[in-house]
């Protein structure tokens, strides 16, 4: 029995450490970013790589979530002869809820993971200390970056994931299923608030951080090995997961 | 002057730098020798601060820099450059990039006067016209010597090398110590080696240390050092051999 409690304690002691050099670490980041040289060009090199490279999917996951959305919502819908809340029903549920969420953990596993891998490499092959021992700071130089683009890079495609899955829902609503254009769009125009976006903003802009944060530490602190390295993608992968889909509900309960 | 005392460190309650008492000669070519995992790398990385000893201090002329961090650590780093075992070059980046980094990142260097020091120190490395080639597309020797030169660029005062000859052949390894002796001689830094090339590094160092069990159990001239009376030593060095030395060298 006190050897079980013992095992507890210590596995708590090791999680509150952990959970304290994570904040650390991003406290850190964030206080080398206030202090000269600033890295502009560093961060435009991080905002394509998370940003710009992650269009594609982003347009693809964000087309086909607002296509599937109208299929279901107008099925719904019709029970109640509501179909021309169909525009209301996708633009709400793609700016609030999914645009957000889905764009992050798009944003986790195509450029979260490689930050990952990229950092986790740096780490084992000795790069970092290489920084260090050119009197570089590694999380000025690395992570900064990144988190400002996390902050940065998100959003924006969350506004596309958003403006995609809207038009994604008229293909099908209105296009396929016979709802009056007029009809789509002017559900959208007048249920759409700038809470709404508002909302889904705050909401981007936390996972953005959140993607950059976790992804940046878990490639940090890897271990030193190719097996470390790959527990740390997958934990970066599912932590970050787990933190914007529990973060969301949490979020949400606020922002209601 | 670089001198460490009672320096101790362990990694999960194993000892690895068990009271390492050492001092490295200004301006001289100094080798540490010891057993796989004797802690040979942990003592390089206590020296330029990458580590922190949990008891002991690390002096750098007046500067005891085991408890710094920060900007005043990064006052003292700026004397030093390390050629790492891998040569720790940046994957993202270009040979030439590579060389330039220091000069731009750290002395915000721009312009002609950046390309004219990295093809200078590329050339004397021997990878002149190798700039646009990046790190994958080297061999182990040329890695090395990219690595050397980025660690050259920045003209340090002191140069940390950690097992620079590992994984090459016979041949590349002594065209690397050949290098790394020329450039001492040429420039007069203080160079302190990690390595595991016995008995070449008799014939290349002024100094050679030997760490076993978490101390040093001996500093001497490359001379002395080989005629040392202690068994264990005498088993560890005779596996290699032993080399004639040239006068100037064993002073």
């Amino acid at each position: 029995m006190t050897s079980v409690i013992g095992q507890l304690g210590a596995w708590a002691v090791l999680r509150v450490h952990e959970m304290g050099r994570m904040l650390l670490f991003v406290l850190s980041a964030c206080a080398w970013l206030a202090r000269p040289p600033f890295r502009f060009h560093q961060i435009m090199k991080q905002l394509h790589f998370i940003g710009y490279r992650s269009t594609f999917v982003v347009v693809l996951t964000a087309g086909f979530t607002g296509m599937v959305l109208a299929l279901q919502g107008y099925y719904s819908l019709r029970k109640f002869g509501s179909e021309g809340l169909l525009g209301a029903a996708v633009a709400l549920s793609m700016i609030r809820e999914l645009g957000p969420v889905l764009a992050a953990l798009m944003v986790t596993a195509r450029a979260g993971s490689a930050m990952t891998a990229e950092i986790g490499i740096m780490r084992i092959t000795e790069q970092i200390d290489a920084l260090d021992t050119m009197a570089i700071n590694p999380l000025q130089y690395l992570i900064s970056p990144k988190l400002v683009a996390g902050v940065l890079g998100v959003p924006l495609l969350v506004a596309i994931f958003d403006v995609v899955g809207i038009y994604g829902g008229s293909l099908v609503g209105v296009d396929l299923l016979g709802v009056s254009q007029g009809a789509y769009w002017n559900s959208v125009e007048s249920a759409v608030e700038w809470k709404d976006v508002y909302g889904g903003l705050l909401k981007s802009i936390s996972f953005g951080l959140i993607v950059s944060w976790v992804c940046c530490y878990k490639g940090f602190y890897t271990r030193q090995s190719a097996e470390g390295l790959g527990s740390a993608t997958t934990e970066a992968v599912v932590l970050s997961s787990v933190l914007i889909l529990v973060g969301d509900y949490f979020l949400t309960s606020v922002l209601l | 002057m670089i001198r460490l005392v009672g320096v101790e460190k362990k990694f999960a309650d194993q000892p690895v730098l068990q009271g390492v008492d050492l001092t490295i000669p200004v301006g001289k070519l100094t080798t540490i020798i010891g057993g796989s995992g004797s802690g040979k790398s942990v003592l390089l990385k206590h020296i330029i601060g990458l580590l922190q000893p949990d008891r002991g201090e690390v002096w750098v002329d007046d500067v005891e820099i085991s408890r710094l961090s920060g900007t005043r650590l990064n006052d003292v780093r700026k004397r030093f450059a390390m050629l790492f075992q891998g040569a720790a070059l940046f994957d993202s980046l270009s040979v030439f990039e590579n060389v330039a980094f220091p000069l731009r990142e750290k002395l915000r260097m721009k312009g002609p006067e950046v390309g004219q020091r990295v093809e200078e120190k590329l050339k004397e490395v021997g990878l002149s016209g190798m700039g646009h080639k990046f790190p994958a597309e080297l061999s182990g020797g040329m890695r090395k010597r990219a690595g050397l030169a980025r660690a050259l660029v920045m003209e340090p005062e002191i140069i940390l090398f950690d097992e620079p000859t590992t994984g090459l052949d016979p041949l590349l390894a002594k065209s690397i110590h050949d290098l790394i002796v020329a450039m001492q001689r040429r420039f007069g830094f203080t160079a302190i080696m990690v390595s595991h090339e016995i008995p070449e590094i008799f014939g290349i160092s002024d100094w050679v240390a030997m760490l076993r069990k978490g101390k040093i159990v001996l500093m001497a001239t490359a001379a002395e050092f080989q005629r040392t009376t202690d068994p264990d030593i005498q088993e560890f060095i005779s596996v290699g051999g032993t080399v004639a030395l040239p006068g100037p060298l064993a002073g």
